[in-house]
C-alpha cells in the first residue's frame, strides 16, 4: 500500500526531475525497457488482444484503402446486375447467379455489396472512433474535476446523472429537428448528420468514464504521494496533469475501447432505425437494416455487415481488456 | 404445386355451392392479423384504417360498396335514386327504407331511430368525431316510421351516399350509445370497446392495441351465416412477420396490407400455405411538387406562397423531371403484381380515367435532357448538374421510411442524375410524416423540401372531394395550422372554377368530363407526378374460402361470408 501506482521511481521523493517524464523519455530510450514498452510486451503475450489488434488493423485499412483497388461506386445502381449471389455460393449451388465482378454479390438495385461495405466501414468507423474521443474528453475532464474539486463534485455528478437518464432516441430527433437545417447548409447533408450524430453519441456516452475517473481521483487524491506533492506547493493543473492523469490513463483507455464499441453499435441502432443519414449513405447498421425483408433469400446481405459490426466490436473489447491487464504494474510481468 | 391444384379446385367447388349444407359456427376459429392494432371498435372515434375494419365485424352502415364499386344494399331493401323517387329531384333529400326484422345483437330491434342517431352521435357538440366530412350538409334525418330514415342536406348534393354509407359510416345503437354524446364520448369505454352492433360477430374480450375477441352474433339476420365460431382479430408486429404467419407458417388466416417488394411476397408465397390479393381502387404513388420556397433561411414565411421556388416554377423543368422517370421499373422493383403504371393521379372508376398522358409510361432521358436543353438549363461549370443564372438543379427529395420507397428514392435519384439534377435523398419516420404535427417542420403538409413521395387515395367512388384537393385554398400554410392536401401549393383559377363547378353538377359523364380535365390539367402542368398505380393487398389462407377484397370498403365487409375450405 505504500507504493502507489506511479510508475517507476519513488514518487516521494520530490527530486529534480518529474518521475514520470524521467521513466517515460530518457531511461526508457537508453535501456529500451520504458514503460510502455513494458506494457506492450505484456499486451502482447494477451491472445485475444493480439488477435483483435490484428482484425482491428485489418479493417480499417480494408475501409481506408480498400476503396482505391475496389473503385466500384457503392451507390452506382445496376438494374441487370441486381440479386447476384456471393461468388462462394457457386461452391454448393451451380446454378447460382454469380460473378467475379461483384465477388459479394449485390442488393436488389445491383449495388455492389463489397464497394458497400468499405463505404459503410469507413463512416461506421469514422462516427465510432470520433464519438468514442469526443465522449472520452468530455468523461475525463467531468471525472477529474469533480473528483478533484470538492466544490464541483455535487453539481457535476448531478449533471452526469441528469445525462444518464437522457433517452438516446427521442433526444436525436430533437436534435435532427432543432440542427439539421443549420447544419446542413454549413457543411452540405453528409457532414452535416455525421456531425450531429457523433454529437449525440459522443454527449449521451461520456458518463462512465466520467464517474470511473471521478472514483479514482478520488481514491488517489488521498493517497501519501499527493500527499507530498501538495505539500510543497504543486498547483492543481500540475497535480492534475502530473499525477492524477497518469495514474488514471488505465481506466481511461479501457473505457474508449468500450465506448468505441459503443458508439459503432449506437450509430448502427439508429442507422437500423432508418434515423440518421441519407437513404443512399452505405454505413454497416444501414446496410443491416435494408437487408432484413430478404434475410432468408439472401443470408450474406445482413451476415457480413453484421460480421463487420460484431467483429470489429469484440475486437475493440479485447484491446481493451488487454490494454488494462497491459497497463496494471502489479499484474505485468506475471 | 399439386396441392395447390387441388386446394383451388376444392375452393371453386365450395364456391359454386355455397353455403347450402353450412351452419352457424361450424368452421371452428378465424384468426385475422393486422400489424397495426387496433386501439377503439368505433370508427366515429378514430380515423384509423385499423379501427374501422375491425368495426367492420360488428357494427354495419346501410349500404356499402360492392367489387365493381356499386352501391348495394346492406341494411336497406333498396339503394335509394332520384329514379326510384327514393332521391329528391331537388337533390336535398334521400329517403332509406331498412330491411324488417334486423336485430342488434342483444336482440332489440334495428330501427330508424338508431339511424337519426348515428347522425346525432357523430355531429354532436365537443364531440371530435372523426367522421363528420360524411355528415357534412345534413340538416336533418327525419324518422316517419321505424323503418324509414330521411336524410336531409341544406345544399342539393349530386352524390348523396355519403351518410350512413361504407365502413366508416357505420350505424350504432342509440340504447347503448345515448349517454355517450359530444365531450362524454371517450369516456364510455365499455361501449366504444364492446358495441352492439348488427353484423356477424360481437366482441367477447377487447384488449386495446393488441387483441380482440370475438364470437358469432346469435341475432344475426342469416342463420346459416357467420360459418366461424369465433374470431380471433390480432394486432401489432410488422408487414414482414404478419404476412409470414400467413403465407409461410399458415398461423393466421388473414393477413392485412403486407406491403413488401414483390420478390420478397413471392418467396413467401412458394410456402403454398396462401395467397396474396390485390384490388384495384385509387392509390395513386406520386412525387409532389413543391411550388414554393423551401429555404429555411425564409423562417415563417418557408414554402408558402409568397416566395416561388427558385427553379420548379419552371414547368420544363417538372416535365423533364417526369419524363425521366422509368415507371415499369418502378412497379417491377417495388410493387409487382400489386401495382401497375399510370400517368394520372385520378386512375379510377374507369370513367373518371383520363388517357390523354400516357406519353409517361415510356422513360424519355434524351427528351428530358433537350427539353432542359432547350429551356436554358445547363451545365455551364462542368460539375454535372445543369444550371442557369446561378441557380444549380439541386434538389431535396423527402418520403417516409418504408423499404420500397428507400428503393424508389435511390432509382429515381439515378435517373435525375442522367438529366442532370443533383438529389439529396431524406426520408422520415412515417408516424411523424404522416403524423400532422404542426409543430414538427418534418410532415408530408409542410414540405419542407423541393419533391416528396407518398400514396394517397380517396375513399368511395366519388372523385369530388379529391379533386377538390388542389383548390388554391386547400395549401397547407400558416395560417390554417399547415393543414390541408394542396401539397404543391398548386393555384390556378381555371381549376378553382371547376372545382365550384363540379360541386354543382349531377350529371354522371358531366362529372366524370370535369374530373378528366382536372386531372389533366395537373399532370401537364407536372406538379404532380404519378408514379405507380397501387393496389390494396392482403394475404389470405389457401384453407380461408369467401374473402372477396375490394378497394372501396373495409377489407373484413363481408366477413360474414367467409368460410373454412375443408
Amino acid at each position: 500500500m505504500t507504493r502507489p501506482a506511479a510508475h517507476g521511481s519513488d514518487p516521494v521523493n520530490p527530486s529534480s526531475h518529474d518521475p514520470i517524464e524521467t521513466v517515460a523519455d530518457t531511461i526508457g530510450e537508453a535501456y529500451s525497457r520504458s514503460q510502455w514498452w513494458d506494457v506492450w510486451r505484456q499486451f502482447r503475450h494477451h491472445t485475444g488482444a493480439m488477435l483483435g489488434l490484428t482484425f482491428l488493423l485489418f479493417i480499417t485499412a480494408a475501409v481506408l484503402f480498400g476503396p482505391i483497388f475496389w473503385d466500384i461506386d457503392p451507390t452506382k445502381l445496376d438494374i441487370r446486375a441486381k440479386d447476384i449471389r456471393p461468388i462462394y455460393t457457386a461452391i454448393w449451388d451451380s446454378g447460382a447467379k454469380v460473378s467475379w465482378g461483384h465477388p459479394f454479390g449485390t442488393d436488389n438495385l445491383g449495388r455492389d455489396t463489397m464497394a458497400k461495405l468499405m463505404a459503410g466501414g469507413r463512416v461506421s468507423l469514422a462516427v465510432g472512433w470520433t464519438a468514442m474521443f469526443l465522449a472520452l474528453i468530455l468523461g475525463t475532464l467531468i471525472g477529474v474535476a469533480a473528483g478533484y474539486f470538492k466544490k464541483l463534485d455535487g453539481i457535476l455528478m448531478r449533471m452526469t446523472d441528469l445525462f444518464l437518464a437522457l433517452p438516446l432516441l427521442p433526444l436525436l430527433l430533437v436534435m435532427m429537428l432543432l440542427f439539421r437545417d443549420p447544419l446542413r447548409k454549413a457543411f452540405g447533408p453528409e457532414m452535416g448528420i455525421f456531425i450531429l450524430i457523433v454529437v449525440v453519441i459522443g454527449v449521451t456516452s461520456w458518463m462512465p468514464t466520467a464517474r470511473i475517473v471521478r472514483g479514482d481521483v478520488l481514491a488517489l487524491k488521498e493517497r501519501e504521494f499527493v500527499l507530498a506533492a501538495r505539500s510543497i506547493g504543486t498547483s492543481s493543473t500540475m497535480m492534475i496533469t502530473r499525477h492524477l492523469l497518469p495514474n488514471v490513463l488505465s481506466p481511461i483507455m479501457v473505457s474508449a475501447t468500450l465506448g468505441l464499441a459503443n458508439a459503432i453499435i449506437t450509430e448502427s441502432a439508429l442507422s437500423f432505425l432508418g434515423l440518421g443519414f441519407p437513404s443512399d449513405f452505405p454505413t454497416w447498421g444501414k446496410l443491416l437494416f435494408d437487408s432484413v425483408d430478404r434475410m432468408t433469400q439472401f443470408p450474406e446481405r445482413v451476415v457480413w455487415p453484421g460480421i463487420c459490426i460484431s467483429f470489429t466490436v469484440l475486437s475493440v473489447n479485447y484491446i481493451g481488456d488487454g490494454l488494462r491487464d497491459a497497463l496494471d504494474p502489479r499484474i505485468r510481468g506475471r | 404445386m399439386k396441392l395447390t391444384t387441388a386446394l383451388m379446385g376444392a375452393a371453386a367447388a365450395l364456391a359454386l355451392a355455397p353455403a347450402a349444407f353450412a351452419e352457424r359456427g361450424s368452421d371452428g376459429e378465424l384468426k385475422i392479423i393486422y400489424w397495426q392494432a387496433p386501439s377503439i371498435m368505433n370508427p366515429y372515434l378514430s380515423g384509423g384504417t385499423k379501427d374501422i375494419e375491425a368495426a367492420a365485424l360488428v357494427i354495419e352502415p346501410l349500404a356499402r360498396y360492392d367489387a365493381a364499386g356499386n352501391l348495394t344494399p346492406w341494411l336497406v331493401e333498396d339503394i335509394p335514386t332520384v329514379e326510384n323517387g327514393g332521391v329528391s329531384e331537388d337533390l336535398t333529400s334521400i329517403t332509406w327504407k331498412l330491411k324488417d326484422g334486423i336485430k342488434w345483437s342483444d336482440g332489440t330491434p334495428f330501427t330508424s331511430a338508431d339511424v337519426r342517431f348515428t347522425w346525432e352521435y357523430c355531429t354532436a357538440e365537443g364531440g371530435g368525431c372523426a367522421q363528420t366530412e360524411k355528415y357534412k350538409d345534413v340538416v336533418d334525418v327525419e324518422t316517419p316510421d321505424e323503418l324509414t330514415a330521411i336524410v336531409k342536406f341544406s345544399t342539393p348534393k349530386p352524390f348523396p351516399y355519403r351518410p350512413f354509407v361504407g365502413g366508416e359510416a357505420p350505424v350504432i345503437q342509440k340504447a347503448q350509445f345515448q349517454d355517450c354524446m359530444g365531450p362524454k364520448a371517450p369516456e364510455c369505454t365499455e361501449a366504444n370497446f364492446n358495441p352492439v352492433g348488427t353484423g356477424p360477430f360481437v366482441v367477447t374480450d377487447f384488449r386495446p392495441n393488441d387483441v380482440i375477441s370475438l364470437k358469432a352474433n346469435d341475432n344475426y339476420r342469416d342463420p346459416a351465416k357467420p360459418a366461424f365460431a369465433t374470431v380471433t382479430f390480432k394486432g401489432g408486429g410488422d408487414a414482414m412477420a404478419a404476412a409470414r404467419s400467413v403465407l409461410e407458417t399458415g398461423e393466421f388466416d388473414y393477413a392485412w396490407n403486407p406491403q413488401l417488394a414483390p420478390d420478397v411476397i413471392a418467396e413467401m408465397e412458394a410456402a403454398g400455405k396462401g395467397q396474396v390479393v390485390a384490388a384495384f381502387g385509387t392509390l395513386v404513388e406520386r412525387i409532389m411538387v413543391n411550388l414554393t420556397d423551401p429555404n429555411p433561411e425564409l423562417g415563417e414565411e418557408r414554402a408558402t406562397a409568397k416566395h416561388p421556388h427558385p427553379f420548379l416554377t419552371d414547368k420544363a423543368v417538372r416535365q423533364a423531371l417526369s419524363m425521366a422517370i422509368d415507371r415499369p421499373l418502378l412497379v417491377e422493383i417495388g410493387y409487382g403484381k400489386a401495382g401497375t403504371t399510370t400517368c394520372n393521379v385520378l386512375p379510377a372508376p374507369e370513367v373518371y380515367a383520363s388517357s390523354a398522358n400516357d406519353s409517361c409510361l415510356v422513360q424519355d432521358i434524351e427528351g428530358a435532357n433537350k427539353l432542359l436543353d432547350e429551356a436554358g438549363w445547363v451545365d455551364s461549370d462542368g460539375d454535372g448538374i445543369r444550371d442557369k443564372d446561378g441557380v444549380q438543379l439541386s434538389l431535396l427529395f423527402q418520403t417516409s421510411t418504408n423499404a420500397v420507397r428507400q428503393d424508389f428514392q435511390a432509382l429515381i435519384k439515378e435517373w435525375w442524375k442522367m438529366i442532370g439534377v443533383e438529389t439529396e435523398l431524406r426520408n422520415i419516420d412515417a408516424s411523424v410524416f404522416f403524423g400532422g404535427d404542426p409543430g414538427s417542420p418534418d410532415t408530408y403538409q409542410k414540405l419542407f423540401a423541393d419533391v416528396e413521395m407518398y400514396a394517397n387515395n380517396f375513399d368511395g367512388t366519388d372523385p369530388e372531394a379529391y379533386m377538390a384537393n388542389w383548390a388554391c385554398d386547400e395549401a397547407p400554410r400558416p395560417e390554417t395550422q399547415w393543414q390541408g392536401n394542396n401539397m404543391p401549393r398548386f393555384c390556378s383559377e381555371e381549376y378553382d372554377a371547376m372545382v365550384a363547378e363540379m360541386a354543382k353538377t349531377g350529371d354522371i359523364n358531366k362529372r366524370a368530363e370535369l374530373a378528366k380535365k382536372m386531372n389533366d390539367m395537373l399532370m401537364q402542368e407536372y406538379v404532380i407526378i404519378p408514379l405507380v398505380y397501387r393496389g390494396r393487398v392482403s394475404a389470405h389462407s389457401n384453407t380461408l374460402g369467401g374473402v372477396n377484397m375490394h378497394p372501396w370498403d373495409s377489407e373484413t365487409y363481408n366477413a360474414a361470408d367467409w368460410y373454412r375450405i375443408k
